[in-house]
């Protein structure tokens, strides 16, 4: 594995982090490197960090998804709309699972039949599912939602709950990511997603299906959607037809500062979810210290262009080829 | 006159052109012929200045010709059409011709429609619409374009490189007219064909090449086509080919009357057999690849059959159940996954299950890059660190993991070196001996000849019958190759 790439980005990450901690101190305020905002932070994360699960498989293919901010926004109307008919959280979390493995499976067949490229198929799912999510509400937010143990996920630990570390829903996130970091290493199915990232003509060749992988990496891709969209319902308390949007945009950002190339082939989950933390970390601290959100933005995209020119360089060196006998 | 002088050539340890020498004259076509890899290509790359030699002077009327780039050959009137057309499909033959051409900041469609008519007219084409666009013209007339704008330049020298590989009956007449055009405004063509006939009836002269070195030079009626055939092919059988006894058993792969798109192949049948090593020779572009790739339902077919064992392959990933294997010809582009590991791309086919556990995939390859003596330092390495040969044998052994019966090889030694090779042809032996059955196409005769047991030939799409291997040799081959 790419083990290098992984702690290049974890170093990254420490560095911002310890930037901000002088930074912090010099400005004179409480301490930045506290149990409470690494809390806020995973808090924050966590739904740009679901995604960023799935959008480092699209990635992986070398494909694109452009749907995910809408994707959200749709499951948190509908799960929304649904708890508020049902009142059982159960339910909830399974629609906001069924919304978005819908809305991936839509995605995958089009992308693996139609064969126009990912970019225009999701751009238009991006427009549609959006568009569905403010049919559904009415274009108004689904507000009154009962509160049931969903919006525990996102909550602040109590007094008793500190032992936990970080919010549930971020645990929800680690398990998560361990179990599809599982599933790209220690399965077939994840090999081959690799494989037709790296050569979808030798994957071709060598029997792998294709449109089987293209269709389960959107279908995953969307899952994870779904998934953060839930979390949002928890974060925000409604349904939101307007939220998220550009959240695919920062999903997809996660994957490439994380070592993901959208060549495809190459890629980390773990580099991904750091990748998460790198842009929550700047958001958080620049919010901290009172530092305007334009010079956010441009911090943010600055580093996408560092984190993506370190890639090209590091795929530009030669291969060391071996010398004939 | 364009005058090649002694130029040599190297691309690391492989001589392309050894000391070769050539004259273009105005007013005169010459027939520029040899093998598949003969050196013809890096010659006309050379002049028309996509390559520069080593060693060895280019003159044009007597003065150093030094074209640092296609676009300097131009403005010294040397220019190469390419087997594959360069154009813009999407923009009218009036543009296509003055690509490049138009002076100055404005464009006047106008303008370059007027001119591009006098141009098409003295190359024979009056009725060809300088307006139309060139993606809704046929191969023939796009060709057409092509050589236009050489002439939208006035180049003096036209270089085609095999301008009827994709051309019918009725458009190669065309074509000779055109070039005989060209020849009556005094312009020195260098025509390359593999088909001797319609070099006979176009040129004036013919250079032959041969692994580099220039073999004959004469004009064309002092040469007969058996002499301009053991030209090409002259070449000491001096290697040694394994070959144990084999038992030819059943039959394991069939195909019958099988057609492509493009009618290559054309009506294809044969049948392979346990124990046996079967090989296809011909040109390049004579559908050689085109049959495997038919056979392995990598690309369409139109007709016919092809059964492996006792059915018929549904789907690639049927085939290689059905156990057939294919090693692609085009190692970088489609036979290896560059950016995953040897142990990866050796099993990808031959996987069982939905489990994966990297360190059973690295034990198993280690003994199959052991058995086939793959030089690496382990099989965690990228596979884009090996050398051609060694990447090769992962290829190969991807089809020995799979469990392969019958194994289809495209090219299998092309580009890689001679210690390889012989582990290659060893290794092929050793299959053969031990039942599998395999399909080989190369453009090497002499491999061929050293390693089948039976051999056919493809000519523009058809499939000759399977001969054993010593009914023929290296000219009678070449005689099915180049005849048209």
């Amino acid at each position: 594995m790419k083990a290098k790439g992984v702690i290049g980005v974890f170093l990254a990450w420490v560095i911002i982090c310890i930037i901000f901690a002088v930074l912090f101190s010099v400005a004179g305020r409480q301490p930045f490197l506290t149990s409470g905002n690494f809390e806020l932070m995973m808090r924050q994360a966590v739904i740009v960090g679901l995604g960023a699960i799935g959008m480092a498989y699209v990635i992986m293919t070398g494909g694109i998804d452009l749907s995910p901010g809408s994707t959200i926004a749709l499951t948190t109307v509908v799960v929304a709309l649904v708890l508020k008919a049902t009142h059982n959280p159960y339910i909830g979390v399974g629609v906001s699972v069924l919304v978005g493995v819908i809305a991936g499976l839509i995605n995958g067949i089009l992308v693996a039949k139609l064969k126009v490229g990912p970019f225009i198929v999701t751009l238009a799912s991006m427009l549609i599912f959006r568009g569905l999510a403010k049919g559904f509400s009415s274009e108004q937010t689904v507000s009154s939602v009962p509160e049931t143990w969903i919006q525990a996920f996102t909550a602040a630990l109590g007094k008793t709950e500190k032992w936990q570390i970080i919010p549930k829903g971020a645990w929800v996130w680690v398990v998560l990511l361990i179990i599809m970091t599982w599933l790209l290493h220690r399965t077939v199915f994840g090999r081959n997603v690799v494989a037709v990232g790296s050569n979808e003509k030798t994957a071709r060749l060598c029997g792998i299906n294709i449109t089987g992988v293209k269709v389960g990496v959107y279908t995953i891709c969307g899952l994870f959607a779904g998934v953060a969209g839930l979390m949002q319902v928890s974060r925000v308390g409604i349904g939101d037809p307007t939220i998220a949007a550009g959240d695919e945009l920062k999903m997809i950002a996660a994957v490439v500062i994380g070592g993901g190339s959208l060549l495809g082939g190459e890629g980390n989950m773990l580099g991904a979810a750091i990748g998460t933390l790198i842009m929550t970390t700047i958001n958080m601290g620049c919010s901290q210290l009172g530092i305007a959100n334009w010079i956010q933005e441009i911090i943010t995209g600055s580093i996408i262009v560092v984190a993506v020119a370190l890639d090209r360089y590091r795929m530009s060196r030669p291969a060391k080829i071996a010398v004939e006998a | 006159m364009l005058e090649v002088h002694a130029i040599h050539k190297s691309y690391g340890s492989t001589r392309a052109l050894i000391n070769v020498s050539l004259q273009i004259r105005p007013g005169e076509v010459l027939a520029l012929a040899g093998e598949n890899g003969s050196g013809k290509s890096t010659l006309m790359r050379i002049l028309s200045g996509e390559e520069t030699q080593d060693t060895g002077e280019l003159t044009l009327d007597g003065k150093p010709y030094t074209p640092r780039n296609p676009q300097d050959a131009l403005t010294h009137g040397v220019s190469l059409v390419h087997q594959e057309l360069a154009l813009c499909p999407h923009m009218t033959v009036a543009e296509n011709i003055f690509l490049g051409q138009m002076g100055g900041g404005g464009f006047s469609p106008k303008e370059a429609e007027d001119k591009a008519r006098p141009i098409l007219e003295s190359l024979g084409y009056p009725d060809l619409n300088p307006n139309r666009l060139v993606r809704e013209l046929s191969i023939s007339l796009q060709q057409v374009v092509e050589i236009a704008r050489t002439q939208a330049i006035n180049s003096q020298y036209v270089l085609l490189d095999e301008p009827t590989s994709s051309l019918t009956k009725a458009d190669i007449r065309k074509l000779f007219d055109l070039v005989g055009r060209l020849k009556a405004q005094g312009k020195g063509v260098v025509y390359i064909s593999h088909f001797l006939d319609e070099v006979r009836e176009i040129a004036d002269r013919i250079a032959i090449l041969r692994d580099g070195t220039m073999v004959h030079q004469s004009h064309m009626d002092e040469v007969t086509e058996t002499q301009i055939i053991r030209h090409m092919v002259g070449r000491e059988m001096n290697e040694l080919f394994p070959r144990s006894v084999r038992t030819p058993g059943e039959a394991l792969l069939t195909v019958s009357q099988l057609t492509g798109n493009g009618l290559k192949p054309n009506q294809a049948s044969f049948t392979l057999r346990k124990g046996e090593v079967c090989g296809i020779a011909g040109l390049n572009g004579a559908g050689r690849t085109e049959l495997l790739r038919a056979i392995f339902s990598l690309d369409a077919v139109r007709a016919g059959q092809v059964t492996v064992g006792s059915s018929t392959p549904k789907s690639i990933r049927n085939s290689w159940q059905l156990g057939a294997g294919f090693v692609s010809e085009d190692r970088k582009e489609e036979g290896l996954a560059l950016t995953m590991s040897i142990a990866e791309n050796l099993t990808f086919p031959g996987r069982k299950g939905w489990k994966f556990s990297s360190k059973e995939n690295d034990e198993v390859a280690v003994g199959f890059a052991k058995t086939l003596r793959v030089k690496a330092r382990t099989v965690q390495q990228n596979i884009s660190e090996l050398s051609g040969g060694n990447q090769q044998k992962v290829a190969i052994a991807r089809l020995l993991h799979s469990g392969c019966e019958v194994l289809i090889l495209d090219e299998p030694t092309r580009g890689i070196d001679i210690g390889s090779k012989a582990e290659i042809y060893e290794l092929i032996d050793g299959l053969a001996k031990a039942g599998k059955a395999v399909l080989i196409v190369s453009s090497y005769l002499p491999e061929l000849l050293g390693i089948c047991d039976r051999i056919a030939v493809m000519n523009r799409g058809t499939l000759t019958e399977f001969v054993p291997v010593g009914e023929t040799n290296q000219e009678k081959l070449m005689e099915l190759c180049v005849q048209s």
